[in-house]
C-alpha cells in the first residue's frame, strides 16, 4: 500500500471540538491538566475563556460539569480514559448519568496504546464501566473521520456520551464519499461470507488486514466496524451472523465486559452463535510502543489473522 | 418574612420533616431537623424561587449536597406549594414522587444527590455557568459535616476559591453526629471555618436556629466580592424534637407510632409558643 494518511484520534478530537465551537456556542470544554495530551489545547488556544482547567481534580471535574450542564452549557470533560470512566466512574453514574444530564465526555488514551507510560494509564475497561450506566450512548472511533463524526453527533445528541479515543497515530479507513455516521449504526466495511469479524476503534483497521490475508487463504471475512458499543446495532451483528455462522470481536480492550461481551449479550439471546473474543485476555498492560504492544497482545493484522484463521 | 413567621414556616418544616419519615418507616430525621431552619430561610427569604415556575432560568439554584437530609429539603418544598403535602406521606414508597435522596425530576430539586461530596461540584459548576454566561442568580449548596470528610469536597472548594465564585455560598450543617459517633471522635474535621479559609473562602460562622444570626450571614455572603461564602452552622441534630436532639441514633431512624406522636406534642408546643 502506498503511505496511508495517519492521524490520532485525539488529534480529531481536538480538531472537531475548535471546528464546532463556533456552530454549538454553548459548547464549553473541561480539562484536569493535561490539555495538551488529550488535545483539548487545540480548543484553548482558540477559544481560551471556553477552556477550563479544573486542575488534577477529576472527580470534581465531572460534577463541575453536571453543574454547568445543568444551566444550559454543553460541557465536553476530558482526561485520560483512565481517569475520566476509572477514577470518576461513580460521579459518572451519580451526577451525570442518574439525572441524565447533557454532559460529554471525551476520554482520550484509552488501551494499551497509551504505550510506554505502563499499566497503570492503560485504560482497557472503560467501555465496560459506561455501558453499565443507564443511558450513556458509548462510542469508540475508529480513524480521524469518524471521530470527527462522533464527536458532532454527540454535541447534537441531547443526553450523556461517553466517546473513547487514543493516543497513537491510527491510519485513515472512513475517507470514503458515502461515508454517514449515525449514533447506534454499525457499518459493513468488508462484505464476506464464511465468518464475521466485528471490530471497534483502532482494531477495524487490523481486521481489514486480517480480512485480506483471509481471503489470501480462501476464507472471506466480513468486517463491521461497531463505533457505538452502546446502543448496539443488533441488527447489523444478527444479519451477519446468520449469514457467516461465526463471530469474532476484536476491541483494545478487556474481553470483560467491552465490544465482545455487548455482542455476546446481544446474540446469546437472539441468535446463538459461536464468538470468539479478542482483546486484552483478563490481563494488565505493560510499557512498550504501542505497536509492539498491540502485536504482542494478538490485536495487529497478523494477530487478528491468526486467532480467526484458528477459530474457522 | 419577619423572623416569627420562619420560625412558625420552619416548624412546619419540621412536622412535615417527622411525619414523612414515619410514614416512610425510614429516612433521615436528624440532619432533616438540624437544618430545618436553614431550609426553611433559603425557601422562604434568601432565594429567588417560585413554586409555580419551577424551572424558570433566572432562578437561584439550590443542591442538598448532603441528600439523605432529603426530608428536610422535600418538607420545605411542598410547605412552600412545589407540590402537594401528601406527597410527604408516600416518600420513599415505590412509584412515589420524593425517592430517598434528592432526584432532579422532582419539582423544585435542582439536582440529583445523595452521593456525598458530590452535590458541592454541581453547585460549583452552577455557580460557573452563571459566570461564563453573564446571569447573576446565585448557587447555595448544604453540606453535612460528615460529608466534608469526603476529599472531593476539597477539590471543589479549590476549585471555586480559585475561581472567585462569589455567586456561591456552601453551607456546612456542623451538628456533630455522623452514623459512627461524633464527627470529632470519627474523623476530626475540625477546624472548618480554618479549612475552609485556606481554600480561599469568606467564612462566617453562625448559630443555624436563630433567624437574626442567619438573615446576617446570608446578607454578608451576598454582600462579599470576589470569593465564594462558607457559612458553618453550628446546629443540634435532631432539633425541636426533645428525644432526637443530639442523639447519634437518629441519624437514619424513623420513628414509630409513639415516637412519633411524643415528636408531633413537641412540635405543636413549640408552635403554640410562637402564637
Amino acid at each position: 500500500m502506498a503511505d496511508v494518511k495517519k492521524i490520532a484520534t485525539r488529534e480529531s478530537y481536538g480538531n472537531a471540538l475548535k471546528d464546532l465551537a463556533e456552530e454549538f456556542p454553548n459548547l464549553v470544554v473541561l480539562d484536569a491538566d493535561l490539555a495538551e495530551a488529550t488535545k483539548t489545547g487545540i480548543f484553548r488556544k482558540a477559544y481560551p475563556d471556553r477552556h477550563i482547567d479544573c486542575g488534577i481534580a477529576e472527580c470534581n471535574m465531572i460534577g463541575v460539569a453536571a453543574g454547568l450542564s445543568t444551566v444550559g452549557k454543553i460541557p465536553f470533560v476530558s482526561s485520560f480514559a483512565m481517569f475520566a470512566a476509572g477514577r470518576a466512574y461513580e460521579q459518572v453514574r451519580n451526577s451525570v448519568g442518574y439525572p441524565h444530564l447533557n454532559v460529554k465526555i471525551g476520554a482520550t488514551h484509552a488501551g494499551i496504546t497509551v504505550g510506554e507510560d505502563g499499566a497503570t494509564h492503560q485504560c482497557n475497561e472503560d467501555i465496560a464501566l459506561m455501558r453499565t450506566i443507564p443511558g450513556m450512548v458509548v462510542m469508540v472511533p475508529s480513524d480521524d473521520v469518524e471521530a470527527k463524526a462522533a464527536v458532532r453527533a454527540a454535541l447534537e445528541y441531547e443526553g450523556p456520551v461517553y466517546i473513547r479515543f487514543g493516543r497513537a497515530a491510527v491510519p485513515v479507513i472512513n475517507d470514503k464519499p458515502d461515508y454517514k455516521f449515525e449514533i447506534g449504526k454499525g457499518t459493513v466495511v468488508r462484505p464476506g461470507k464464511d465468518v464475521t469479524i466485528v471490530a471497534t476503534g483502532i482494531c477495524v483497521d487490523s481486521a481489514l488486514g486480517a480480512a485480506e490475508k483471509l481471503a489470501a487463504d480462501g476464507i472471506d471475512a466480513e468486517v463491521i466496524n461497531i463505533c457505538t458499543i452502546k446502543p448496539l446495532d443488533e441488527d447489523i451483528i444478527i444479519n451477519s451472523a446468520k449469514k457467516t455462522g461465526k463471530v469474532v470481536t476484536v476491541e483494545e480492550h478487556s474481553v470483560i465486559g467491552g465490544l465482545g461481551s455487548a455482542v455476546c449479550d446481544c446474540l446469546s439471546e437472539k441468535l446463538p452463535t459461536p464468538v470468539k473474543k479478542l482483546g486484552m485476555q483478563d490481563v494488565f498492560g505493560e510499557s512498550g510502543s504501542a505497536g509492539a504492544l498491540v502485536a504482542k497482545y494478538g490485536l495487529d493484522a497478523d494477530g487478528v489473522y491468526a486467532s480467526v484463521k484458528a477459530f474457522v | 418574612m419577619n423572623n416569627l413567621e420562619l420560625q412558625k414556616t420552619a416548624n412546619e418544616v419540621r412536622k412535615g420533616i417527622v411525619t414523612a419519615v414515619h410514614a416512610a418507616k425510614a429516612g433521615h430525621p436528624g440532619g432533616s431537623l438540624s437544618a430545618a431552619d436553614v431550609f426553611t430561610y433559603l425557601y422562604f427569604e434568601e432565594m429567588n424561587v417560585d413554586p409555580k415556575n419551577p424551572d424558570k432560568e433566572d432562578r437561584d439554584r439550590f443542591v442538598l449536597s448532603k441528600g439523605h437530609t432529603a426530608p428536610g429539603l422535600y418538607a420545605t418544598l411542598a410547605q412552600k406549594g412545589y407540590f402537594p403535602k401528601e406527597e410527604l406521606l408516600s416518600l420513599r414508597k415505590l412509584g412515589a414522587l420524593l425517592q430517598g435522596h434528592p432526584c432532579i425530576h422532582i419539582p423544585g430539586v435542582d439536582m440529583s444527590s445523595g452521593s456525598l461530596g458530590q452535590g458541592i461540584s454541581a453547585a460549583v459548576g452552577m455557580a460557573l455557568g452563571a459566570k461564563l454566561g453573564n446571569k447573576d442568580f446565585r448557587v447555595y449548596t448544604l453540606l453535612g459535616d460528615g460529608e466534608i470528610q469526603e476529599g472531593q469536597v476539597w477539590e471543589a472548594a479549590m476549585f471555586a476559591g480559585f475561581r472567585k465564585l462569589d455567586n456561591l455560598v456552601v453551607i456546612v450543617d456542623n451538628n456533630g453526629l455522623q452514623i459512627d459517633g461524633p464527627v470529632d471522635k470519627v474523623c476530626s474535621p475540625y477546624p472548618i471555618d480554618e479549612k475552609f479559609k485556606a481554600f480561599n473562602f469568606h467564612v462566617i460562622n453562625c448559630n443555624a436556629h436563630d433567624f437574626d444570626d442567619i438573615r446576617a450571614a446570608f446578607k454578608e455572603a451576598k454582600e462579599t466580592k470576589g470569593m465564594p461564602t462558607c457559612i458553618v452552622m453550628h446546629s443540634t441534630k435532631g432539633k425541636g424534637v426533645s428525644f432526637m436532639e443530639n442523639q447519634c441514633g437518629w441519624h437514619g431512624k424513623a420513628p414509630n407510632d409513639e415516637e412519633y406522636a411524643i415528636a408531633m406534642a413537641d412540635l405543636e408546643k413549640i408552635g403554640a409558643s410562637l402564637n
